[in-house]
């Protein structure tokens, strides 16, 4: 739709075409974020049940179902995509997978806050608040069809993700985190934004299947215009997924923010992203693939080395697990790169498989942490498997499938990216992926070595009389749901891939004009 | 009735995660009760299917079940699914019947165990994986359930793993089955790249096309796998010390259903090795008898009744290799079946008559058991006279068929098979006489039982028995010191519990009757050959032997068999004949093959060892390290630009976004 024809029928105004039916996942996650305020409001100021995370938990459950009846109903119906809103929202099964992946990383995140907000004496309800509207910012970004709206949820995902960085009020680090995070990712909007009016300079339209259409039917004399927008769009996404040179922030603000709101980012950011990466760059800008496709090499290649090389040398978990986000999100952008759909399909998986994996992952750094949640330098970790063996074990067991292990989720997610690459004729991406692969999995050892490496004697007489006697660690109900849950998912997954895979090649994004 | 195919297997796998997660809650027996229903209702599934299977008509009787595609990768896909066919049918009948018999007698046989709910998960988790082992539909699954029960069996050898004795032994067959999995392995990746399938329909349909050269490869392969599986020579040193698991493991896995898992496998592939050229049946053929002969006649001078056993089991594992490699696959099954119910029925009895005599092993110390025990003497003569080949109980009618195929193939492997099975009946009767007959011993001092021991359960070197009374405190746990050395106690011999003889009995009947399956009287009544027929078409020898030729070597086998009890009569019945010269120390020793190998493995193959070992810190450590001093040196320079400053960020950022714009400009309009 141009300028000229919306000029043409601003005297009449119709209004939009909405169904209402299609937007069920993301009205639910709304509605839900309104009425949980109140609610929080409405309840004393501590209650023994955690009724908030309850709803919150309700609320991303009931859009999972609301997914789940979406897209039986794109099974029944046929057209595996639907517009809605004048061609502003699509509705199509790569949206509902991600809006489900988002929702499970709500869930996880919700589960391990609980606790955490108790441990840490912090009071509750504006975490699941912020996280529900994150989420809705999400969503949107995924069924995003227009590049502005694909803005305004890039927006609500990211504000509410800046507080949540700075969560933890009495903790300096916690603040700092929230206020680099706010400026360098207001930094980078403003890039993306500029990219977005870029391309509307170049092909008239911010609405992907107009630029599609555009970019397919016309040849430009001058593309400078659009390939700065790509350039710029690419940059925005880059640095919202962490990769390098654009990841600068990701250290930093993964050190210090609070451990389960680590767990939230690193997935349902992530996810948002990516996604909205696939459906403008991969798909609605698939004319200029050979432009934007060494941009993307570039920066996976140089997001997996520098993140396993870095993470490598950290003395902080969480800084080392933040390299090693940064090191995950180059492996799904070389399978976007492939801009072929075996990669769209890899990234999916990987992005379901590793919200899982950080769901559970950041669950027991978060116990780990204790009160304060400042326990996170390696050598704190030193010995926990005697003395928390079970923890020990489940976080061995995540690490491994991080490191791409047989028979875990992690391993098959690694696995598609390097298949899709290697089919897309890039042996050369391939191999970098499995160096890549091979050095963080040092991280990875490094961490299960030191919490199964024994506390020798004379350390413990020398620690002896200053330390403080080391109480067993208190896991909360719902950060053991979580993790069990995390657990069952990442070995199911691993073992039986096969429902995974197949919705995740079923998912893919489709750009269909309004009206069709 | 086919769907029912998947609750096959389904049932000891909830068995065992049932019993994993609330085991101990159960306790017992009632996780023992839990298990026996599990596999007990695995029978009642196999024999719905089978049903099932005997009404389609006999060119239809294929059927697959695909539960879900398990490795999806490109153009190679594995499925895990099921094939339900006449072989695959008849092994999980016999399987999950054996095994259900033997989980029942396992339920009075490990009483008062501490460890009670976890031999049950082991034996639940065993089950399963031998039925996926039957019943997969390709390489891939059969290999899942290949390396799944050869774990239960490693656990389970090293159960009462206090001893150091049953923990070595469970080692060197972990060690061992490497080598057959090796095998394995390379066959299978060898058919795919030949045939582009690992699925068992297609290897059938596509052997007939393979070079004989491939086909030689890969049933070359698959021999090395069986031997190590099914304990053939070279291979067959880890069974006999698998007997340090408690019995009811013994008889199930180690006799009745996991050792045949290779005679299995050639079955299922005899395609393959009809395609091959025609030495490597006789390779297989001369494996199997020599296999057969010289654990025949090991067993003919052991001491320990389980050990006799052991011996039994790989001789006539050999006689199931010289089948196939006879090409009577038919008879091969035939035998295993009826193999597996009469050493099934000797393993238990063996294990009750333990159990009665307080953990006593040695034969040495029994005698006269038969009245103090009746049932299990009964049985155990039952099994006695099937396996030492007398008409007509089940063991004969499979032997016979066996040798009258050795005969076609050449009649020197029928004479050595025919002195195996001579052998067979002398050191079956000298068992059954020694333990049932007889004077009662069990009070008798053993003098030598000390070394012994010792040496057959590897702890102790061959010379130097003087050093051996000083060490033996710390060879043996003292709970476990064995009988004839620690101080006496009075033995008073007792019949075992129902739930221990009512496994015998049926198993009893199943040695007395089994061979209905497979009567040479008519053609007709040949059920079992019709049944596996279109199974096994490709590879099958068809016999051109006249009824004369058969009669006269039905015969001879029947007076060798004649022969071997008389000779085992007089001398350890009527003490005619002096025992020593029929047990001599080279056999008592299993002609050092063992320690030979022990030997050679310390030696030469040591060195070797430290060799790669070497190779392995220099050469390969050395580069991983060097990766990693490189990782470093490069993680230092790159670290110097996380300031934790926001405008250094800031300006990494604009300057990453400044190049990726030029470069795109650069290469989209200049360029």
């Amino acid at each position: 739709m141009s300028v000229a024809s919306l000029l043409a029928a601003a005297d009449t105004v119709p209004a939009p075409d909405v169904e209402w039916s299609a937007l069920s996942p993301f009205l639910v996650v709304v509605v839900g974020a309104c009425l949980l305020l109140p609610i929080a409001g409405l309840l004393p100021r501590r209650t023994r049940v955690a009724w908030s995370a309850l709803f919150t938990i309700a609320v991303a459950l009931g859009a999972i179902g609301a997914s789940a009846w979406v897209w039986h109903d794109l099974s029944r119906v046929g057209p595996t995509e639907r517009t809605t809103v004048a061609g502003a929202y699509a509705v199509d099964k790569f949206s509902l997978f991600l809006i489900v992946v988002i929702c499970v990383g709500v869930i996880l995140a919700t589960l391990l806050t609980e606790g955490y907000l108790r441990r840490e004496d912090l009071p509750g309800a504006e975490a699941y608040l912020l996280y529900l509207a994150s989420a809705s910012g999400a969503i949107i970004m995924v069924t995003a069809a227009d590049l502005i709206v694909l803005f305004i949820g890039l927006e609500v995902l990211s504000i509410a993700a800046y507080v949540l960085a700075g969560l933890h009020r009495r903790r300096l680090r916690s603040g700092e985190a929230a206020l680099k995070y706010f400026v360098l990712g207001g930094f980078s909007s403003a890039f993306f934004l500029y990219g977005v009016a870029l391309i509307y300079g170049a092909t008239g339209t911010t609405n992907l299947v107009g630029i599609a259409e555009y970019l397919a039917t016309h040849r430009l004399l001058d593309e400078g215009l659009l390939l700065a927008g790509i350039g710029l769009l690419i940059v925005g996404f880059a640095f919202k997924v962490g990769g390098v040179p654009f990841h600068v922030w990701t250290p930093d603000v993964y050190q210090g923010s609070p451990s389960p709101v680590v767990a939230f980012m690193a997935s349902v950011v992530k996810a948002a992203a990516f996604a909205g990466m696939l459906r403008v760059v991969v798909v609605a800008l698939s004319t200029h693939r050979l432009d934007w496709q060494p941009i993307l090499y570039a920066i996976a290649v140089l997001s997996m080395i520098v993140g396993a090389v870095l993470a490598v040398v950290q003395s902080d978990v969480k800084r080392m697990l933040a390299y090693s986000s940064i090191n995950h999100a180059g492996f799904m952008l070389a399978a976007v790169s492939t801009g072929a759909d075996e990669g769209i399909a890899a990234v999916l998986f990987y992005l379901a498989a590793y919200t899982v994996l950080i769901g559970g992952t950041f669950g027991i750094v978060t116990l780990f942490g204790r009160r304060g949640d400042g326990h996170h330098d390696i050598d704190d970790y030193r010995g926990l498997a005697r003395r928390e063996p079970f923890l020990a074990l489940a976080l061995t067991i995540f690490l491994l499938a991080q490191a791409g292990t047989p028979l875990t989720a992690g391993f098959l997610a690694k696995f598609y990216v390097i298949q899709a690459v290697v089919d897309a004729g890039s042996w050369w991406l391939g191999l970098v992926a499995m160096l890549a692969a091979t050095i963080s999995a040092f991280l990875y050892l490094r961490i299960v070595l030191t919490m199964y490496a024994g506390v020798t004697d004379a350390d413990v007489e020398v620690a002896e009389p200053t330390a403080e006697p080391v109480r067993r660690i208190h896991v909360p109900l719902g950060a053991k749901v979580a993790i069990a849950a995390a657990l069952v998912l990442t070995i199911a997954i691993g073992v039986v891939p096969d429902p995974l895979t197949h919705a995740s090649r079923t998912a893919r994004p489709e750009l269909v004009a309004p009206g069709d | 009735m086919l769907e029912l195919t998947w609750l096959i297997p389904a049932l000891p796998l909830a068995g065992f995660v049932v019993l994993l997660v609330a085991g101990r809650r159960l306790g017992e027996p009632l996780a023992g009760w839990l298990a026996t229903a599990a596999v007990g209702g695995s029978f009642v599934a196999t024999a719905v299917v089978f049903l099932g299977l005997v009404a389609e008509p006999a060119a239809e009787r294929r059927f697959g079940q695909v539960l879900f595609e398990w490795v999806p990768a490109g153009g190679f896909s594995v499925d895990l699914g099921f094939l339900v066919d006449p072989l695959s049918v008849a092994m999980c009948l016999f399987v999950t019947f054996c095994a259900t018999l033997i989980h029942l007698y396992a339920i009075g046989y490990m009483h008062g165990d501490p460890n009670f709910t976890k031999f049950f998960v082991y034996l639940n988790l065993f089950v399963f994986s031998m039925l996926m082992l039957v019943l997969g539909d390709n390489m891939l699954v059969t290999f899942l359930g290949w390396e799944g029960v050869g774990a239960c069996s490693y656990f389970l050898i090293s159960f009462w793993h206090t001893s150091d004795a049953n923990a070595s032994a469970g080692k060197k067959a972990f060690v061992t089955n490497r080598v057959g999995d090796w095998g394995y392995m390379v066959a299978m990746f060898l058919t795919f790249t030949a045939l582009g399938s690992i699925r068992y329909v297609d290897i059938a349909d596509g052997a007939a096309g393979l070079t004989a050269t491939t086909a030689t490869a890969v049933a070359l392969l698959l021999l090395v796998g069986a031997a190590g599986k099914s304990a053939q020579i070279p291979l067959f040193v880890w069974l006999p010390d698998a007997m340090a698991g408690p019995t009811p493991v013994s008889a199930l896995i180690h006799a009745a259903t996991m050792v045949t898992s290779g005679v299995y496998l050639f079955t299922r592939m005899n395609g393959v090795v009809a395609a091959a050229h025609p030495w490597v049946s006789t390779v297989i053929a001369v494996i199997g008898v020599a296999t057969a002969l010289v654990a025949a006649s090991i067993a003919v001078a052991q001491n320990d009744i389980k050990k006799v056993l052991a011996y039994s089991t790989i001789s006539q594992l050999g006689y199931m290799f010289l089948a196939i490699g006879s090409g009577a696959y038919v008879a091969a099954i035939f035998h295993m079946i009826t193999h597996a119910f009469f050493k099934a029925l000797l393993f238990l009895g063996a294990g009750s008559v333990i159990h009665g005599m307080a953990d006593e092993q040695d034969m040495r110390r029994m005698g006269a058991l038969r009245k103090l025990m009746p049932v299990t003497a009964v049985t155990y003569i039952v099994g006695w006279l099937a396996i030492a080949g007398v008409p007509p109980f089940s063991g004969f009618w499979s032997k016979d068929e066996i040798l009258l195929f050795a005969w076609e193939k050449s009649p020197v492997l029928w004479f050595v098979g025919l002195v195996t099975a001579l052998l067979t009946a002398f050191y079956m009767s000298r068992q059954v006489f020694l333990t049932f007959f007889g004077e009662a011993r069990w009070d008798e001092p053993l003098e030598d039982a000390v070394p012994e021991l010792a040496v057959e359960r590897g702890l102790l070197p061959y010379e130097g028995e003087n050093e051996i009374d000083d060490d033996i405190e710390q060879v043996y746990e003292l709970d476990h010191l064995p009988h004839g050395v620690g101080p006496k106690e009075a033995i008073h011999p007792h019949e075992s519990p129902w739930l221990m003889t009512l496994p015998l009995v049926v198993l009893a009947v199943m040695a007395a009757v089994s061979e209905i399956i497979q009567l040479p009287v008519t053609n007709t009544t040949k059920y079992l050959e019709h049944w596996l027929y279109p199974v096994v078409e490709q590879g099958e020898h068809h016999l051109t032997a006249s009824t004369a030729t058969k009669w006269g070597l039905a015969v001879v086998a029947i007076v060798a068999g004649a022969v071997g009890i008389l000779g085992a009569a007089s001398i350890y019945l009527k003490r005619r004949l002096d025992e020593q010269p029929a047990a001599p120390e080279v056999l008592r020793n299993g002609w050092y093959y063992d320690s030979g190998l022990a030997a050679f493995m310390g030696g030469p193959g040591r060195a070797a060892f430290e060799a790669v070992a070497w190779f392995d810190r220099t050469i390969i450590d050395g580069a991983v390290n060097g990766v990693a001093t490189v990782v470093r040196v490069a993680s230092g320079g790159l670290q110097r630009t996380q300031t934790g400053f926001v405008r250094a960020y800031a300006g990494i950022v604009t300057a990453g976004a400044v190049l990726v714009v030029f470069v795109l400009i650069l290469r989209g309009v200049v360029l």
